[in-house]
């Protein structure tokens, strides 16, 4: 029988406020000394009171409105209760009954990751988006966990989906848009390496065409997008081996363990669900006027789709194009920059091939995001101005790229310094093209007898004898006219 | 209103960590009655039309600017551990 498998998510994204979520120290946790952003409240000190930072609830409900959820105008915060040694006050501050955000979508494209046009697009429909705090880092030495608080106490989203996936593709492409659009707003670094991110998969399989639902198996530890999309490939094999044999699948917590590439049953904390949610009575309700929750809508910056969308009608880019230049944001207003600076001289295209062919390529083997690339977008157009002009062919366009990656000139100057000018004077070029009809007098004799081709052959010795800085149009033209006069 | 059982005392003792002997075990199930048994008087009021509320204090929506304010000195931080090793807290070993 075949089964299909049934996932839901629960994504947890580190908000990058300078502050923690109800405290004032620094939200700097990943790579500082150990207690160094650890105050009264974030201790859990008797007697400290938390107050909301109003960043992370903008910054919430900005995502919300991102994954087109219902903004709640009255919220409660509420204590979810259980001892670990990571909750300094044995309590975690979260949102229960009422959550910041509900009932969105995440619209994904699932292709086989090259897609020329469309892929099929699927709905993901979000649940819930709260916010809560994140809790200290353990490391266990020896028979001992040592504690570090850094972290406790930094504004953590949750976004919850509903279980809506059906392959370890489609999760892997929930995610990947995730921090996409949290990049884009701003909000997070997204990155999971860090922790910034970090999720957590809840995977049943049924029978296809079934609307019951299997025994439900949670996935946690998946630290990188890789190990989202293998520890859910993993998991839908393994129960569907359980189920082919017949074997019950139960209802347990794995850890994916990405060097053996298996999950592995967690030892489950006894009694650990009983958490006990009640209203924190140290927090006031938070009340959203409709006319803030409407002005933060207005200051959403515009999200991936949008700007593909717009890139192909605006600048006739075709559908693969702009989804790599809106993939970062920081590249798409590159790219923008670079065309806005072009104008009506230079068709955008044109624009799209330099930056997706020659500076992706010097980015991606050297690992520089956009931001550190020397290149001002005035100067890449420059360049594209010269090669279009016919001021430097393109073997020379590519020298001048080179040098301008490294050193960040402007291209003019490093065209005149290293002579790289095209020679598009007939006058200057007329003598080369004589000496080289006086040097060849076979592959002569053979364009003349008809050999149409062998001219090639003479173009690619006045490029030799000028060192590649003739106009090759001109030099063709030039050499047909002297080989007919002379006749 | 029946009193709680036995067995729900010392599930509320475990979660609360809590070894509670065999007469406090009995002791907290007659207090802890009574507090639900005291819940129940209140439940006797018609709140009909009255909104539910989380507060009783006239306040709502105390926020703070995104601020950064000095943190504690690491070593005031850990005055108080009863354990501490590298400038980390030092607990028994946990399960994962």
């Amino acid at each position: 029988m075949p089964y299909e498998p049934v996932i839901g998510m629960e994504v947890h994204v580190e908000l990058n406020t300078a502050s923690k979520m109800f405290c004032g120290c620094s939200a700097e946790a990943f790579g500082t000394p150990p207690n160094t952003h650890v105050c009264p409240v974030c201790l859990g000190m008797p007697g400290t009171l938390p107050v909301i930072n109003e960043q992370a609830v903008r910054y919430t409900v900005m995502t919300g409105l991102a994954l087109n959820c219902t903004v709640q105008e009255h919220n409660v915060f509420a204590r979810k209760n259980y001892f670990y040694p990571d909750l300094p006050k044995g309590y975690q501050i979260s949102q229960y009954e009422l959550p910041l955000c509900q009932d969105g979508y995440l619209t994904i494209d699932v292709g086989d990751g090259h897609p020329t046009e469309a892929g099929q697009a699927r709905r993901v429909r979000i649940r819930r988006v709260h916010l809560e705090e994140d809790t200290g880092k353990l490391t266990h030495v020896d028979g001992y966990s040592l504690i570090d608080f850094n972290r406790a106490g930094v504004p953590l989203m949750e976004i919850v989906s509903e279980a809506d996936i059906r392959s370890a593709e489609e999760a892997y492409a929930y995610v990947t848009r995730l921090r996409q659009i949290v990049r884009y707003l701003g909000v997070s670094s997204g990155d999971m390496e860090k922790g910034a991110m970090r999720c957590e998969v809840n995977l049943s399989l049924r029978p296809v065409g079934s609307d019951e639902f299997g025994t439900k198996v949670e996935v946690k530890n998946l630290n990188s997008f890789r190990s989202v999309r293998n520890a859910i490939a993993y998991e839908i094999e393994r129960q569907t081996r359980l189920l082919e044999a017949g074997k019950p699948v139960t209802q347990v917590t794995m850890g994916w363990d990405e060097a053996a590439g298996v999950t592995r049953e967690q030892r489950s904390k006894e009694e650990a669900h009983d958490y006990r949610y009640f209203p924190e009575p140290d927090l006031p309700p938070l009340n959203l006027e409709p006319a803030w929750i409407e002005a933060v809508k207005g200051s959403l910056p515009e999200l991936p789709d949008a700007k593909r969308d717009r890139f192909m009608a605006n600048y006739g880019l075709s559908r693969y194009d702009a989804d790599v230049l809106v993939e970062d944001r920081a590249v798409a207003d590159y790219f923008e920059r670079a065309v806005r600076v072009a104008g009506d001289t230079i068709n955008p295209k044109l624009v799209a091939n330099w930056v997706t062919g020659e500076l992706f390529r010097r980015m991606n083997e050297t690992a520089t995001a956009i931001t550190s690339v020397k290149i001002k977008p005035e100067d890449l157009v420059a360049l594209i101005r010269m090669v279009k002009g016919g001021t430097i062919n393109q073997p020379a366009a590519k020298e001048t790229f080179g040098v301008m990656w490294e050193t960040g000139r402007p291209p003019q100057e490093i065209v005149e310094e290293r002579g790289l000018k095209q020679i598009s004077d007939a006058g200057e070029l007329a003598g080369v093209v004589a000496q080289v009809i006086a040097d060849n007098p076979d592959p002569v004799a053979q364009f003349k007898a008809g050999k149409e081709t062998i001219i090639r052959f003479l173009i690619g010795q006045v490029m030799k004898a000028t060192r590649g800085k003739a106009n090759p149009q001109l030099a063709e033209q030039l050499l047909r006219e002297q080989l007919q006069s002379n006749e | 209103m029946p009193k709680l059982t036995l067995e729900e005392v010392e599930h509320i003792a475990t979660l609360a960590r809590l070894g509670l002997s065999g007469d406090e075990k009995e002791t907290f199930r007659e207090q802890l009655s009574a507090i639900l048994d005291y819940a129940e008087v209140l439940n006797r009021l018609d709140t009909t039309g009255v909104p539910p509320t989380t507060s009783a204090l006239p306040l709502n929506n105390v926020m703070r600017p995104d601020q950064v304010t000095p943190s504690l000195p690491t070593e005031d931080a850990l005055a108080n551990a009863p354990d501490t090793d590298a400038d980390q807290f030092r607990v028994r070993a946990i399960l994962e």
